[in-house]
């Protein structure tokens, strides 16, 4: 039977190893199923997250090879095709032990977000496929947080920045054909759109393929521009004393 | 005092769970007026109900406008084989489209009608097209809409904590023991009423659609805390999962696929469903589809990997990316199978409990004082075989039902006092297993639990295969109490699995002995001893429950419909002569 090497990363915030195992393969194996079978045979203490294994719930996040991706749609045959699997933690996130880290930032900006507003008007609503079908986009989110992991801004800045996944559920809410608040004081101000500056990361390791940056967060800066820098803007509303 | 020993919380209304029922019991306390406290196993908005994919059950007759709540209730007695508990079906087929609206107006987006209200597709056993739908991923939408809305609530949310005892105050609920995931630090909650949604047990069998949170905790507390459970039998087998590679088999693929236009076929080509249900074919209910494939496989008709052929490749890829984008992808990503080109191979996987914690129809309370039950959890909707769609609608209708009755309870009631001792006694339990050495795995013992369900409780099942898994089951738990773990309290999974294996065993034993005592075939329940439905048994609920630490069975009668409901089947029966 074929093996695979995985080199896990062990430990906790004060001291960690690189720990080597090795597991046979079965075929269409993923990297969560690899890790299962060093729980259950070598390590049962070793910490990972995972909730549905297939792809839908983002709970398994965490880095291969360096890269961030999903442990249960990252496939064994594939990887072991460039040698030994390298596992580790998301490295944005601090560390609890393993690979596992402490995600409770995500879940704090969430909860600054002004919330749905609707229009008072009675229900049922109608809506057009083309507005929401734009917006379902953003609502496949899977909240994994790959990509605030792979955000330079939270990774490199102390200064706050919301991050994508907050930006992707801002335009979620600033686009809904129901809505009616206006974030660009959020976005501006606390969201702190403006510190992106578009490398794309996120969009790239995006499990769900949301084309974050494009669709997301460049309407979002330009809605804030608009807002608050556009001259034009300015002056009619000095003129008219609308803000 | 207790706070001086133990992290204490203390709210009117605790809610176990942050699932669909979770989430929407939570946020019916906080507009009822209570303080809530939600406590989850994951991380918040992982639970199980992110994977319902198919869509939610509820008569708003958009698409179809024959249909009304009345045929849902028909659809659903039908499908449950009468041992529902007609008045929770009845508030199911009526309150399900006022909590679609509702969570609309939460911000929700399903699918739209040309003319821009809400779409609906049709499903296995529904008579019209009912299910307000996302694509394939209608759970996810459900759980996002409902945490946003609940996080903006005030409830206090306490993610990846384990709770392990409900502590009562002369037999009343009053809190609940447990710990923390992350470092295993002991907590206690303190509360007025208890809401349990902490969902199924899909994972005590091996061959399941469920994620791994579903060991049953729920039952297990309740059962522990003096409930009784209902019907426990009653385990859903979902016609198709995923068959092969090894790694996924069993992750759902939605009835959707079906819903769609999807056909089974056999490994000879044949359309199979015609011989079993001439009339809904393909989209006949789950109970019947199962065991039409069961049958096939075992009539040496099976795919190379023991499953049939589901195709929907007529449909074309544009459809099929459209309407089906998330099995689409996890076709292609786990099993390299383009199904707008290949059929997908499928088989039968543990999906949904019928069974559950016996509850009050219209207030979702457990015969324990303060103890309330809501969502897959809970017993009475489905009876004998759940339809499509109505997990999500029972949800949100007996999730909203319990969190206004609990903090209707909590108004009137004051808080019960907890026992110090018995947070102690708790406390110690929890950790022997890191005193002991050299014992038993709880990883090991919980692969043999599942096979032992797999092999003895399965899809087809006669006494002799029962009696024999209820001894595994039994064996099982004698060396349940030899299990070891080791490293530290921080995040342990092994640790965390010792309870979740303790759990499972109570909750495999309730389903073994119901099993054995429903001596008939009904629904889900499938005896080869006992191969037709016997019209005593029809008339009753099993009952099983904590007598001195041994689970017993019993009987209850199930109440007579009241005329206006019955007299629906009547003039259905009418209309049928009329036409012949």
């Amino acid at each position: 039977m074929l093996d695979v090497v995985l080199r896990v990363f062990r430990g906790d915030g004060t001291s960690h190893e690189e720990r080597v195992y090795t597991v046979p393969v079965v075929e269409g194996m993923v990297v969560l199923d690899a890790i299962h079978y060093i729980q259950h045979q070598h390590d049962s203490d070793l910490a990972v997250r995972w909730n549905c294994k297939a792809g839908r719930c983002g709970s398994c996040s965490a880095e291969i090879n360096g890269v961030p991706r999903l442990l249960c749609t990252a496939r064994v045959d594939a990887l072991m095709a460039e040698g030994d699997i390298r596992i580790g933690p998301m490295r944005a996130f601090p560390l609890i032990k393993d690979l596992v880290t402490d995600v409770s930032y995500n879940y704090a900006v969430a909860k600054q977000i002004p919330p749905f507003t609707p229009v008072d008007e009675p229900t049922p609503w109608r809506m057009y496929a083309e507005d929401v079908e734009r917006l379902q986009e953003f609502h496949r989110c899977i909240e994994c947080f790959l990509c605030q992991n792979v955000c330079h801004i939270l990774r490199d800045h102390a200064s706050p920045f919301a991050g994508p996944r907050v930006l992707v559920k801002i335009a979620a809410l600033e686009m809904h054909p129901k809505d009616t608040l206006d974030r660009s004081a959020f976005l501006k101000d606390a969201a702190r759109v403006g510190m992106c500056n578009i490398t794309k990361c996120c969009t790239e390791v995006c499990p769900e393929d949301i084309h974050i940056t494009d669709n997301a967060i460049i309407p979002l800066k330009e809605r804030v521009a608009d807002r608050y820098y556009d001259p034009i803007q300015w002056v009619l509303r000095k003129v008219t004393g609308r803000s | 005092m207790l706070s001086d020993m133990y992290e204490t919380h203390a709210y009117d209304v605790l809610v176990v769970g942050a699932g669909g029922s979770g989430l929407r019991a939570a946020i019916a306390a906080a507009e009822g007026g209570a303080s809530v406290g939600l406590v989850c196993k994951s991380l918040l908005g992982k639970a199980h109900t992110v994977m319902a994919e198919g869509g939610v059950a509820a008569a708003l007759g958009n698409v179809d406008p024959e249909d009304d709540w009345r045929v849902h209730f028909k659809d659903t007695m039908r499908g449950g084989q009468f041992i529902n508990n007609w008045r929770m079906v009845e508030l199911l087929a009526k309150e399900a489209p006022e909590r679609v609206d509702e969570l609309e107006r939460w911000g929700a987006l399903f699918d739209r009608m040309p003319d821009g209200r809400i779409n609906q597709r049709p499903f296995g056993a529904h008579t019209y097209r009912r299910l307000c739908h996302v694509g394939d991923r209608t759970g996810l939408e459900l759980i996002r809409t409902l945490q946003y809305k609940a996080i903006h609530c005030g409830i206090g949310v306490h993610m990846e904590v384990t709770l392990t005892r409900l502590l009562l105050d002369d037999g009343r609920a009053a809190g609940a023991f447990g710990y923390y995931r992350e470092d295993g630090r002991f907590v206690v909650f303190k509360a007025k009423v208890i809401v349990l949604a902490t969902g199924g047990f899909g994972r005590v069998y091996n061959v399941t659609s469920n994620s791994w949170e579903c060991t049953g905790d729920g039952i297990a507390l309740a059962y522990e805390a003096g409930a009784q459970l209902m019907d426990m039998e009653m385990v859903q087998f979902h016609p198709t999962g995923m068959v092969w590679p090894p790694g996924v088999r069993g992750i759902l693929v939605t009835e959707a696929v079906r819903g769609d236009g999807g056909i089974l076929l056999n490994a000879k080509g044949e359309r199979f469903m015609e011989r079993y249900d001439p009339v809904k074919k393909d989209l006949s209910s789950r109970d019947v589809t199962s065991r039409a494939i069961f049958l096939e496989v075992q009539a040496g008709r099976g795919t190379p990997h023991e499953g049939v052929y589901l195709d929907i490749t007529h449909r074309g890829p544009e459809f099929i990316k459209k309407r089906l984008p998330g099995m689409y992808h996890q076709f292609l990503r786990l099993a390299d199978v383009d199904i707008t080109k290949q059929p997908m191979e499928v088989g039968p996987t543990i999906h949904y409990a019928m069974g559950g914690v016996r509850v009050a129809a219209e207030t979702a309370a457990t015969n324990v004082p303060g103890l309330y039950a809501a969502g897959e959890l809970a017993c009475g909707v489905h009876g004998a075989n759940r339809l499509g769609g109505n997990a999500l609608a029972d949800l949100l209708v007996f999730g909203k039902r319990a969190g206004e009755a609990a903090a209707a309870y909590a108004r009137d009631g004051s808080a019960g006092r907890i026992d110090e001792h018995e947070c102690d006694v708790e406390a110690a339990r929890l950790l022997a297993p890191f005193e002991r050495e050299g014992g038993e795995n709880p990883y090991v013992l919980q692969e043999e639990l599942q096979s032992a369900m797999g092999d003895h409780c399965g899809i087809r099942r006669n006494e002799l295969q029962l009696s024999a898994g209820l001894g595994r089951v039994q064996e099982l738990r004698e060396r349940s109490k030899r299990v070891s773990v080791r490293g530290s309290r921080l995040f342990n999974a092994g640790w965390h699995t010792t309870f979740d294996f303790g759990n499972m065993l109570t909750v495999c034993e309730a389903i073994v002995r119901c099993a054995i005592e429903r001596r008939e075939s009904r629904g889900a329940q499938w005896r080869e001893d006992y191969p037709n439905k016997d019209e005593a048994l029809g008339k009753v609920n099993l009952i099983a429950y904590n007598d001195g630490g041994q689970i017993h069975v019993t009987t209850a009668p199930i109440l007579a419909m009241p005329a206006e409901l019955a007299s629906l089947f009547e003039e259905e029966a009418a209309d049928v002569g009329r036409r012949a």
